[in-house]
């Protein structure tokens, strides 16, 4: 069995949508037409001067962009290195998320479609997709595991303060590999008016590649901000957490090509990677498909896919975007873990010596920092992916 | 293999597929199973492989997948209660499933053994025709087994054309685009039917999703070679008493006898 793909532009995935070996369209035929008119039309649409202006002026406006490149002071001395934040917590909806389904609504506005859905975790990207069906007068079905709407209620509160309809995944697991099963299921049901926006850099091509070019934008402004603060825009290392991938692929995306710029995932140990409560795919995973793409997936001998454990709802998955698989298996990619227990220490500790409350999956980039061997010379950005308002309940029984 | 072929030569109107799921509703129910679906009827079995995330089914045939699961099915334990089966199964056994499982099993590993107890061809929905022109469907071929593409009112009809060429046995048409076990507006399908009719298909069509009883049965037979019934079959299953009564007396309403 031949590998797919042998090109090196981690930029751009073969016309099939594989970056290597990984990722491609493994579809039932009843998903292929709508799969196929946006394989089609996406990059188009994307490149059309007339979509970019609507998008950009709405990430201005709307989302709050560019977010800042803060230079933590106290933690950079702490670490002995230049770390910089990349705030994408200041965005509006506190994530990256938003970058995602902004671009996405536009696109599904043109490709004529008039109702939205969408799977969430946390519920952070259901949030940010409310957010813009409101803002876009679109119909808005958003699917969720009814474990993590127990455990995430403000958030269910606010996409149905927000106009949405939030759907309980009530098969399986009940969590977020449940909810993007049911989404996909909605979308074979209704496909013609119907529009999916996934949430992360998985799914069937061409979402991968979509989502890691309407989160690009992080990595874009970081090189203007840092050619503006240091005369060079290339920094020694990206740091970003992982759980589909979509703010470290975006954090990632202008530097792929770059190989003097070190890029450093970080995945949920959960309980310690070999815990049997874990999170971290590329070491406790093998190859497999998962949700319409070739990957690493977390799965039994057997290829029943299993349920991962993170603190963090929104790393709490048993795959990863095809685009961070290649990253791995090239080595292009570093890719470190972190325990739900570093993470928590790592929340309070950003929270106290720099005066921001990371959400927990940002937490977990934090605390690989120590680890990475960095010099007093290094330029680190950290992708600051969201803010900890979510959190409050977990970090409230650890005060 | 022949069976596929030679069943369709025999018979061309009224040909039924039924699904059930291996190790449902217990885990050594399979064979069993099978041999009352031939016994009261059935031409064909469409054996289900549970899997953990199946997307192109409904909740009927996942929650029995998600049954056979923890009953502890496996692919390893379905060949095992296969190896013997062409002793009582003389009719067509296809496998459906999903890709994942059969690259952990490892896919020509599958497609070997599959061929050694006796399945005549595989119904992968998520095994895209990308992925089959240029990896797996001459390992499929090479093993003797018939492959069953899916198509639906969506396919257009130059793909249509193709996924027939490639397919063998028969073409599954999905009778609209949804999940298995949904109702369906039959004007529709009618109409849809009708069109798969005239394009004169290298392979006989049998129509899946939607159909539950004699009603559905007969309708969609005016315009195919037979039809595929998999959640009602499992809804009546999982009343829970005993599979060969439930079984007889579902396909003695379904086939009007």
């Amino acid at each position: 069995m031949q590998a797919f793909n042998t090109q090196v532009n981690y930029q751009n995935p073969s016309i099939e949508g594989y970056y290597g070996e990984f990722g491609g369209a493994y579809i039932p035929e009843m998903l292929f037409k709508n799969v196929e008119t946006l394989k089609a039309e996406y990059l188009k649409i994307m490149q059309d001067p007339a979509f970019i202006a609507e998008v950009d002026a709405l990430l201005k406006d709307y989302v709050g962009r560019p977010t800042p490149l803060f230079f933590a002071e106290r933690l950079s001395k702490e670490i002995g290195a230049n770390i910089y934040l990349k705030r994408e917590d200041l965005c509006h909806t506190g994530a990256h998320k938003i970058n995602n389904t902004i671009g996405q609504i536009v696109l599904a506005k043109r490709l004529g479609k008039t109702k939205i859905i969408a799977e969430t975790g946390a519920g952070q990207h259901g949030v940010a997709t409310a957010t813009v069906c409101a803002l876009k007068g679109m119909e808005c079905v958003v699917y969720m595991g009814e474990k993590d709407i127990e455990r995430q209620a403000p958030n269910v509160a606010r996409m149905k303060m927000l106009g949405a309809t939030v759907v309980p995944a009530t098969s399986g697991s009940k969590t977020l590999k449940d909810a993007t099963n049911e989404a996909i299921r909605a979308w074979i049901n209704e496909p013609n008016e119907t529009h999916y926006i996934i949430g992360s850099v998985v799914g069937p091509h061409p979402y991968p590649d979509m989502v890691a070019r309407f989160q690009s934008v992080i990595s874009k402004e970081m090189r203007l901000q840092l050619k503006e603060k240091l005369g060079n825009e290339l920094p020694t290392h990206v740091v970003a957490c992982v759980g589909g991938g979509s703010n470290a692929a975006g954090a990632f995306y202008h530097f792929l090509n770059e190989p003097t710029v070190a890029l450093v995932a970080v995945e949920a140990a959960g309980h310690g990677v070999h815990s049997g409560l874990s999170a971290a795919t590329t070491q406790l995973g093998t190859h497999g498909i998962l949700h319409g793409s070739k990957s690493i997936v977390m799965q039994t001998n057997d290829g029943q896919v299993v349920e991962p454990h993170s603190i963090s709802a929104g790393l709490d998955y048993p795959g990863i975007g095809p685009l961070h698989a290649f990253l791995y298996e090239s080595k292009r990619g570093t890719f470190l873990s972190a325990t739900d227990e570093e993470a928590l220490a790592s929340a309070f500790h950003i929270s106290q010596i720099e005066g921001i409350i990371p959400a927990l999956e940002t937490a977990h980039a934090f605390s690989v920092l120590p680890k990475l061997g960095l010099k007093p010379t290094d330029v680190v950005v950290v992708c600051l992916s969201g803010r900890g308002d979510k959190d409050l309940a977990t970090y409230m029984e650890h005060l | 293999m022949a069976r596929l072929e030679n069943l369709f030569k025999a018979q061309s109107k009224r040909v039924l597929n039924v699904y059930c799921t291996a190790g449902y509703p217990d885990l050594n129910s399979t064979l069993q199973i099978m041999e009352s679906l031939q016994e009261n009827g059935a031409n064909i079995i469409e054996l289900g492989m549970p899997y953990s995330d199946p997307l192109a089914d409904g909740e009927v045939i996942q929650r029995s997948s998600l049954h056979a699961l923890s009953n502890g099915m496996t692919l390893q334990v379905l060949f095992e209660q296969l190896q013997e089966m062409r002793k009582t199964i003389h009719i067509p056994v296809v496998l459906m499933g999903y890709m994942n499982p059969i690259l952990q099993f490892g896919f020509e590993a599958f497609c070997a053994r599959a061929k050694e107890v006796g399945v005549d061809g595989l119904i992968l929905p998520d095994l895209p025709l990308y992925e089959f022109e240029n990896i797996y469907g001459k390992t499929i071929k090479d093993n003797g087994l018939d492959f069953i593409f899916l198509v639906t009112p969506e396919t257009p009809e130059e793909r249509l054309r193709k996924l027939d060429s490639l397919s063998s046995g028969f073409l599954y048409a999905v009778s609209s685009s949804a999940t298995t076990g949904k109702d369906k507006d039959f004007t529709q399908v009618a109409i849809y039917l009708e069109r798969l009719q005239q394009m004169n298909l290298k392979n006989p069509i049998l129509v899946g999703f939607g159909i539950k009883d004699k009603q559905s049965f007969d309708a969609v037979n005016e315009f195919t070679n037979g039809a595929i019934i998999g959640s009602a079959y499992i809804n009546a299953l999982s009343k829970g008493e005993d599979v060969g009564v439930i079984t007889k007396e579902f396909l003695n309403e379904v086939l009007g006898n």
